[in-house]
């Protein structure tokens, strides 16, 4: 297992490379000059002058590359020249908020997912296996901020129980923040469920004709035991690794769902330093995330060792 | 005694609730640094942080702030102003000659300013003794008390400002109502009550926090659901909904901004490429091709003024020689066909907000009538000024916020060298105007030479204005004292929720 460790680590670095460059590279075809777009109506030339200078955009790619790579490597992402603050500090401070967000939809996802997927494999056929469907469509099918503005209305608006949007960190009113985190959640888990509903059905249906399912259940076991520890445990493997994408996924999903509900995560984040060409701010959070996402991705390698005996033995 | 004891607790937590003042805001300010800062609603929060020398009242009158009186020098090339005694900073530092000579010496030097341009006539300030202040300029510039009641005119802590330097911004510290607590970045912005306030009398709230909500539908929930008790910008098309509901109540005014097509007649080699830049029949025709009322009642449901010239017909600078031109499609053919071109076609380049598509695509239909073939170009914002910024277009739906004085409308689009230029207009006679406009401090010589320059600039359009949008505010019913200013800023002296 360490082996097997070593070498994926050992993998992450160049594309960890590869991926700054890429980052770097897709932000410099952004078109607009940044200098403009950050000198405010009045555009002074003299103020345009002093911002190409400040962020060296008058110098030749490989060079800025450099700046900002060793910027990177020191651990300095730069400062946000919109607001002025480190682009550190700011993905710490929306860190938390994002990934908040991301977990109880990913647990939204994973109870609504598997539990739909596992009855509509096992009721397949039936009207449970046709209702499941159903919701699959629907949850695939919805747009993430039209279920939102639906939602706000409804429960918002009309019925008073949660807060339309915002965001109350929850050391300071726990209580607050789940009535505000739950629709945003609900809403960014909603898409997430439907495919996980869908893959858990197919693997489901995969091992539940194995033979050693079969075997299963020519011993005599209980159904409830064959379904839920020899075959489900097996049909995971491939949930965790569509699990782990879909966190990656979900973390970059969070956009329109964030901005929908004015939740300062990451989404809002990097839609806003887009539209703004805060470039520091771009390229630290996109680097960030994918950092998280190559991590996400070892992590969920790593797992199938936890839940198939076979890897642990090769 | 139990219930007593709880209807009390009920009542002070209410009372407690109440003097706080939630303000949603259609975008997330930028810097908070008056010299640096550049947009629109970061001016709204600067409104409860950040006094000024001089403010605007409803009819755009220049009015004391932190100034008591004013008085400009034989010359014109000086403004003594008298300056409030017993003001204090947010960090307790005084307010006085020095203080203002630090800051407006900030605003033109600083790296990275905004405000050099509005100040660059500014030559030097002196500190006359401690409640007198000089400004000497280059030259008579009549916008200057004008440019004053905005950001330029904003004066903040030298202290803070020293021990900060180019990291201001993050913790501002100046001399408003409300001073800094926190901001986190697209969430909120908290201020507090200042206690040593100079007018604290006009001041009933403790807190305000300001929140971006960029969705409109998704902020006027917020109201409705109780969440806010203010929002900047409503939707035109939600007016209808809630003037039926009594718990709220709309607020609106005319903007000192507005709405046009910019058309390249100069800016680039593109301007002599297409009959619209080329020629100004072709552009002629274009404008009697539109109807403005019919703009106004589709692309902002009846919620802006028409308008033909920079500043709204209701303005006292308002050029009365050149009025709004009714729409005559026979006229526009005709024209066209003197121009040697019965169907002329150009790219109508337009940012990708809600605003500017609809005007586009109504445009399109109502010039299609006259004989135009216009494509339309959606562009992201930041993009589509770049492309005006090298001349890249033939002609650009573009919005100005607008300042209070007409010469912040005018000149940065129509001077030769007008940094926002994108026109490429360059008229010796329209310059020699404009420079009048802005050195006479006499209002009927400016409004004269305003007259003239709206004759020309009617004539050769270099801009086609179209509308003032109406800026509409909703707010709970229960807030009084709302002071509408058509700078489009919540002033919040007087604001009291009853």
């Amino acid at each position: 297992m360490l082996k097997f460790l070593l070498r994926r680590l050992a993998t992450i670095l160049p594309t960890l490379f590869f991926v700054s460059i890429l980052i770097f590279g897709l932000q410099q075809l952004l078109p607009g000059d940044p200098a403009i777009a950050l000198a405010g109506e009045e555009r002074d030339p003299e103020t345009i002058r002093y911002l190409r200078e400040k962020f060296h955009l008058d110098e030749p790619l490989p060079m800025r590359y450099w700046y900002w790579a060793s910027g990177v490597l020191r651990g300095d992402l730069g400062d946000s020249v919109r607001i002025q603050k480190p682009v550190t500090e700011l993905i710490l401070e929306k860190l938390p908020v994002t990934i908040q967000l991301a977990t109880m939809a990913m647990l939204i996802a994973l109870i609504i997912g598997i539990t739909a997927g596992v009855v509509s494999a096992v009721k397949k056929g039936t009207w449970w296996d046709y209702g499941a469907n159903v919701f699959a469509l629907w949850g695939l099918s919805t747009p993430n901020f039209w279920l939102g503005i639906l939602l706000i209305l409804l429960f918002a608006v009309q019925l008073g129980w949660l807060p339309a949007s915002g965001y109350v960190s929850p050391f300071e009113d726990l209580k607050a923040n789940l009535s505000a985190m739950i629709m945003p959640a609900f809403v960014l888990g909603n898409a997430i469920a439907a495919v996980l509903m869908r893959h858990t059905r197919s693997a489901m249906l995969q091992v539940l004709s194995s033979d050693y399912v079969r075997t299963a259940r020519a011993k005599g076991l209980d159904e409830r035991v064959v379904v839920l520890k020899h075959a489900l445990r097996n049909a995971l493997i491939p949930i965790i690794t569509l699990g782990a994408l879909e966190f990656g996924t979900l973390l970059s999903g969070a956009v329109l769902t964030e901005q929908v509900f004015s939740i300062p995560g990451f989404g809002k984040l990097i839609v806003d330093a887009v539209f703004n060409r805060d470039y520091s701010v771009v390229q630290g959070v996109v680097l960030f995330t994918a950092t998280v996402y190559i991590v996400l991705n070892l992590l969920a390698d790593l797992a199938y060792f936890l839940v198939n005996p076979r890897m642990r033995v090769q | 005694m139990k219930i007593v004891f709880a209807s009390a607790l009920v009542a002070v937590s209410f009372a407690t609730q109440a003097q706080t003042l939630r303000v949603g805001l259609a975008e997330d300010p930028d810097v908070l640094d008056p010299s640096m800062a550049r947009t629109f609603v970061g001016r709204i929060v600067f409104a409860g942080l950040c006094d000024k020398l001089f403010d605007l009242d409803e009819k755009l009158n220049v009015v004391p702030q932190l100034a008591t009186s004013y008085e400009w020098s034989k010359d014109n090339k000086s403004l003594i102003v008298k300056l409030r005694n017993g003001v204090t900073f947010h960090d307790g530092e005084k307010f006085d000659a020095q203080a203002v000579k630090y800051n407006l010496e900030r605003h033109k030097d600083m790296k990275g300013s905004n405000r050099r341009g509005e100040l660059a006539v500014v030559s030097s300030v002196d500190a006359v003794d401690a409640s007198t202040v000089r400004i000497n300029l280059a030259a008579p510039f009549a916008p200057l008390l004008a440019v004053l009641t905005d950001r330029a005119g904003m004066m903040v802590s030298p202290k803070a400002a020293e021990a900060a330097g180019d990291k201001f911004g993050a913790r501002p510290v100046c001399s408003g109502p409300f001073k800094f607590v926190e901001r986190v970045a697209q969430d909120r912005i908290v201020l507090e009550r200042f206690p040593n306030y100079w007018n604290k009398g006009q001041i009933h709230f403790d807190r305000i926090v300001y929140q971006p909500i960029v969705d409109a539908t998704v902020r006027l929930a917020n109201l409705r659901s109780g969440q806010l008790d203010f929002i900047e910008r409503m939707a035109p098309s939600d007016v209808p909904q809630l003037r039926n509901d009594s718990r709220f109540k709309i607020a609106k005014i005319v903007e000192i901004g507005y709405q046009g097509i910019t058309i390249n007649v100069g800016k680039s080699d593109i301007a002599q490429k297409n009959p619209l830049g080329k020629d100004a029949r072709v552009r002629e025709a274009f404008e009697l091709s539109l109807d403005r009322d019919a703009i106004v009642k589709v692309a902002m449901e009846g919620e802006a003024q028409p308008g033909n010239q920079w500043v709204a017909p209701s303005n006292q600078y308002y050029g009365k020689s050149a009025p709004i031109p009714k729409r005559n499609v026979q006229r526009a053919r005709q024209l066209l066909k003197e121009a040697g071109v019965p169907n002329p076609s150009f790219t109508l380049m337009t940012p990708t907000t809600s605003d500017a598509q609809r005007i586009a695509q109504i445009v399109q239909a109502m010039a299609k009538d006259a004989g135009f073939d216009i494509k339309i170009q959606s562009t992201e914002f930041a993009t589509s000024l770049n492309l005006a910024d090298k001349g890249q277009f033939e002609a650009y739906v573009l919005a100005w916020s607008g300042r209070a004085d007409p010469d912040g409308n005018l000149h940065t689009m129509l001077a030769c060298k007008g940094p926002t230029n994108y026109a490429g207009y360059c008229k010796d006679d329209v310059e020699a105007l404009i420079n009048e406009s802005r050195t006479s401090l006499d209002p009927a010589r400016r409004a004269a030479a305003y007259d003239k320059i709206a004759q020309a600039v009617a004539k050769d359009r270099p801009i086609v204005y179209l509308y003032h949008r109406n800026w509409l505010w909703a707010h709970n019913a229960k807030l009084s004292g709302l002071r509408t200013v058509p700078d489009g800023m919540v002033r919040v002296q007087g604001l009291k929720m009853n």
